[in-house]
C-alpha cells in the first residue's frame, strides 16, 4: 500500500515540484518571491533551501522578463516551472507567452519545442478585486501552442502538474487559489501523473449536464446537489483542461441529458463557454432539448465589494438549471 | 557630444600595429569573403523580390561589418539570437546557402516548412534559433539560454543583435537587467543603424549613447565604429572572452547605417537625405576591410573582382535550383503546433481536407 496523506492544494502542489526537482536534473524554479520565501502562497516553499539558489530563484520583479528568461533556459536544455504571483499580472508577458512560446514549435518547424511550465493563481473568492481575481483562461485558450489545464483538488493538482512538468508543450497551469487551503485529500506521496486532456465526469445524471472546472467544480457540485433537492437528477463534468478540452466526454453526456450547462468565472462576452457551446451544438444539435447556456462572471471589470455577485454562486447555477431542465 | 566611437581602421586602410594580430590573415580574408558574399545575395534576393519571385526582403548592406565581426568571435555552437538582419552572421556560421534560400522562397526544403515570412530564419544544427518580427522578444531568450549554459557547465557564450530601435522595448529593459542581475555569459550586439524603419535615433532616446545604458544595468558598455570589422572584432571578441571567463554580459553599440530601405515595402527616400547616405557610402565596411587587405598584401582587385564572380555564378545555379522545390505540402499546416495535433485541430483539418477533396480543380488554385 503505497504511502498517502491529507494535504491541501498548497502542499500537494510543493510535494510534486519536490519530486520534479528531484527527479529532473534540468527542472529550475523561478519568479517573483519563490525563493528563500517559498512565494506569497508558500507553494515552493523550502524547495530553495533544498535544491539550491541556482535551481530555484527569485528574478527581477518584471513578468516578461521572467517567461522570456525561462522560454531561454528552455531553449538551452533546461526545463523550467515558471511561477506568476498572479494571473492578473501575467499580462506583461503576454507577447513572450502569445508570440514566442505558443509558436517557438511551429515556427521553427520543430526544430526547437521549449517547453515550460507557467503556474499562476487564478479566480475570485478571497476579495482580491480588480487585480487579484481574474480568470484568464479565454486569452490563452485562444492561442494555438499552449496547453491551458485547471485543477480543482489537492489530488488532483499534484498529477496534473507532474503530467505538465513532463509534457513537451508549454503549459499554462491556472490554480484556483480560492481552493489552495480550502480542503484537504488524500494525495499519494509517490510521483504520479494525470492525463493532461481528459474530463471528468464526477456525478452522474440524466437530466442536464453541468460543465465547470477549477473554483467553479465546488459550485457546480453544490448546484447539482441543490437540484437533487428539486428532484433535478444532474450530470456534473469536470473540464480539467480547456485548451486542448475533451469535448468527447461533455457530448456523450449532452446526448444522454439534452442539456447542457456551463459555468466560468471569466466574463461571459468571448469567454470559454461560448466555445464548449457552439462545439456542443455543432455535435449534438439533434440531441439538445433546450438552448444550451452559460453561467459566468458578467461583462465588468472583477469588483471588490460586491464579488459575491459577480462569481457565480451554487444557488445561480441551480437557478440557471431549473429554467434548463423546465424549458 | 558623445565620445567618438571606439575604431581600429584608418581611412588608408592601415592600423595601429597593437592590432596587426587581432586577426589572422586567413580569417581576415574568409571575412572579406563572407562579406563579399553577402552583397551579392542581397542584390540578387532584392531583384528576385521586385521581380515578384520572393515575397519580401530585407538588405544588410553596410552592416555586414558588425554582423560578421561579431559572429566570427564565437565558437560554432554559440547560439546567436538574430533579430533579421544579419545575413552575415548565418553566412559565418557556414548556414547553406540553399538552406537560406529555400527559406526565403519558403518551399518543401525549407527546414521551417513555409512557415515564416523571409529572414526569419532559424537553424537549430548551427545554433541559430527561431527569428520573430515583434522586436526584442529573442533578448530575454539569450539571457535564458545563457543562464542554461552556465548552470549545465556547457561553456556556451549567446550573442543577441538588436536594432537601435528596439533598444525602446520592454525586453530590452528587462533582458540587461536580467542578464546583469544573474551575470549570465551573454553579449548584446545594437546595430545601430540610425533609423527604425523611417524613425530616426533621435525618437527613440534622448540620450546620446546607448552603450551608456549598460551602466544602469551593472553591464560593461563600449560604443564603437560598427563598419570597422577590426573593432568589431576586437570589441566583441573581448566581450565573449569576459564572458565565457565568469565576468558577464557586456552590451557593445555598434554604430553603423542601413544603406537600404527598411524592407522591400520600404522608400527611405521620403525620410533621409542622399547627403546623408553618400556620407555614409564613404564609411561602406566592405571598401574599408577591403583596403586594410590590401594594404596587408593579402588581396588585390583582380583577386575581389574573382570572388565577387564565383560568388555569383554560386548564387545564380541556386537560385535557379531551389525555385524548382514545390510549395510545401498541405499537411505541414496542420503539424508542429503541439507535440500532438489537439482533437479540436484535427476536426478542422479534416473539415478542410473534405473541402480541398471536394473541390475540382487542384488545390494549387486556392486563393
Amino acid at each position: 500500500m503505497a504511502e498517502a496523506r491529507q494535504q491541501n492544494m498548497i502542499e500537494a502542489l510543493n510535494a510534486a515540484l519536490d519530486l520534479q526537482l528531484g527527479r529532473e536534473p534540468g527542472a529550475v524554479i523561478l519568479g517573483e518571491d519563490v525563493g528563500h520565501f517559498g512565494g506569497v502562497f508558500r507553494v515552493t516553499r523550502g524547495l530553495q533551501q533544498k535544491y539550491g539558489s541556482e535551481r530555484v530563484f527569485d528574478t527581477p520583479l518584471a513578468e516578461a522578463g521572467i517567461v522570456g528568461m525561462a522560454l531561454g533556459m528552455a531553449l538551452g536544455g533546461l526545463r523550467p516551472v515558471v511561477e506568476i504571483q498572479f494571473a492578473d499580472f501575467i499580462y506583461p508577458a503576454f507577447d513572450q507567452i502569445v508570440s514566442e512560446l505558443a509558436k517557438y514549435r511551429y515556427r521553427s518547424g520543430a526544430q526547437y519545442a521549449p517547453q515550460l511550465v507557467i503556474r499562476t493563481p487564478y479566480g475570485g473568492g478571497i476579495r482580491g478585486g480588480l487585480y487579484h481575481s481574474q480568470s484568464p483562461e479565454a486569452y490563452f485558450a485562444h492561442t494555438p501552442g499552449l496547453r491551458v489545464v485547471i485543477p480543482s483538488d489537492p489530488y488532483q493538482a499534484k498529477g496534473l502538474l507532474l503530467a505538465a512538468c513532463a509534457c513537451d508543450d508549454p503549459v499554462i497551469f491556472l490554480e484556483p487559489k480560492r481552493l489552495y487551503r480550502a480542503s484537504k485529500a488524500e494525495v499519494p506521496d509517490e510521483y504520479y501523473t494525470l492525463p493532461l486532456d481528459r474530463a471528468n465526469v464526477v456525478r452522474s445524471g440524466v437530466d442536464a449536464t453541468l460543465v465547470a472546472y477549477g473554483a467553479m467544480l465546488a459550485v457546480a457540485r453544490e448546484a447539482a446537489m441543490l437540484a437533487e433537492g428539486e428532484g433535478y437528477d444532474v450530470e456534473v463534468i469536470d473540464l480539467v483542461s480547456v485548451a486542448p478540452y475533451d469535448l468527447d466526454c461533455v457530448v456523450r453526456s449532452v446526448e444522454k441529458t439534452g442539456r447542457m450547462l456551463i459555468v466560468h468565472e471569466a466574463p461571459g462576452s468571448c469567454g470559454f463557454g461560448g466555445e464548449l457551446m457552439a462545439a456542443v451544438q455543432e455535435r449534438a444539435f439533434e440531441r439538445l432539448e433546450a438552448p444550451l447556456a452559460r453561467v459566468t462572471g458578467h461583462d465588468t471589470p472583477f469588483p471588490y465589494t460586491l464579488e459575491a455577485h459577480y462569481l457565480p454562486s451554487a444557488e445561480r447555477v441551480a437557478f440557471e438549471l431549473r429554467r434548463l431542465v423546465e424549458y | 557630444m558623445s565620445q567618438p566611437p571606439f575604431a581600429i581602421l584608418n581611412e588608408d586602410g592601415s592600423c595601429p600595429e597593437e592590432f596587426g594580430e587581432l586577426l589572422e590573415d586567413e580569417a581576415l580574408l574568409r571575412a572579406l569573403d563572407t562579406m563579399i558574399l553577402n552583397r551579392v545575395l542581397d542584390e540578387r534576393f532584392l531583384k528576385l523580390q521586385r521581380q515578384g519571385r520572393l515575397g519580401f526582403y530585407m538588405t544588410s548592406r553596410g552592416e555586414e561589418a558588425t554582423t560578421i565581426g561579431s559572429a566570427l568571435c564565437l565558437n560554432p555552437d554559440d547560439p546567436i539570437f538574430l533579430s533579421y538582419r544579419e545575413l552575415g552572421a548565418l553566412l559565418h556560421r557556414g548556414v547553406p546557402l540553399d538552406a537560406i534560400l529555400n527559406q526565403y522562397i519558403g518551399n518543401n526544403r525549407d527546414l521551417c516548412r513555409g512557415r515564416q515570412m523571409p529572414v526569419h530564419y532559424c537553424y537549430r544544427e548551427f545554433a541559430i534559433p527561431s527569428v520573430s518580427s515583434p522586436v526584442g522578444t529573442q533578448l530575454p531568450h539569450a539571457c535564458g539560454f545563457a543562464y542554461a549554459a552556465k548552470l549545465r557547465g556547457t561553456g556556451h557564450v549567446t550573442l543577441a543583435f538588436l536594432g537601435e530601435g528596439t533598444a525602446s522595448q520592454g525586453d530590452f529593459h528587462t533582458a540587461l537587467n536580467f542578464a546583469g542581475v544573474f551575470h549570465v555569459p551573454a553579449v548584446y550586439v545594437i546595430r545601430n543603424n540610425g533609423y527604425a524603419i523611417s524613425t530616426p535615433e533621435s525618437v527613440q532616446t534622448a540620450a546620446t549613447s546607448l552603450a551608456g545604458r549598460a551602466e544602469g544595468y551593472g553591464l560593461r558598455g563600449w560604443r564603437i565604429d560598427g563598419n570597422d570589422l577590426l573593432a568589431v572584432t576586437n570589441a566583441v571578441g573581448e566581450a565573449v572572452e569576459r564572458a565565457r571567463g565568469g565576468e558577464g554580459p557586456t552590451l557593445i553599440e555598434a554604430l553603423t547605417y542601413r544603406v537600404g530601405a527598411h524592407s522591400t515595402a520600404d522608400d527611405p527616400s521620403s525620410y533621409r537625405s542622399d547627403e546623408e547616405a553618400a556620407r555614409w557610402q564613404q564609411l561602406d565596411p566592405l571598401a574599408r576591410l577591403g583596403r586594410h587587405a590590401r594594404w596587408r598584401g593579402i588581396c588585390d582587385d583582380e583577386r575581389e573582382r574573382a570572388v565577387f564572380r564565383g560568388c555569383e555564378e554560386r548564387v545564380s545555379a541556386l537560385v535557379a535550383e531551389c525555385e524548382a522545390w514545390p510549395p510545401p505540402e498541405l499537411e505541414s499546416l496542420f503539424a508542429d503546433v503541439t507535440a500532438e495535433m489537439t482533437p479540436q485541430l484535427s476536426a478542422q483539418r479534416e473539415a478542410y481536407l473534405r473541402f480541398v477533396a471536394s473541390r475540382e480543380t487542384d488545390f494549387e488554385d486556392v486563393p
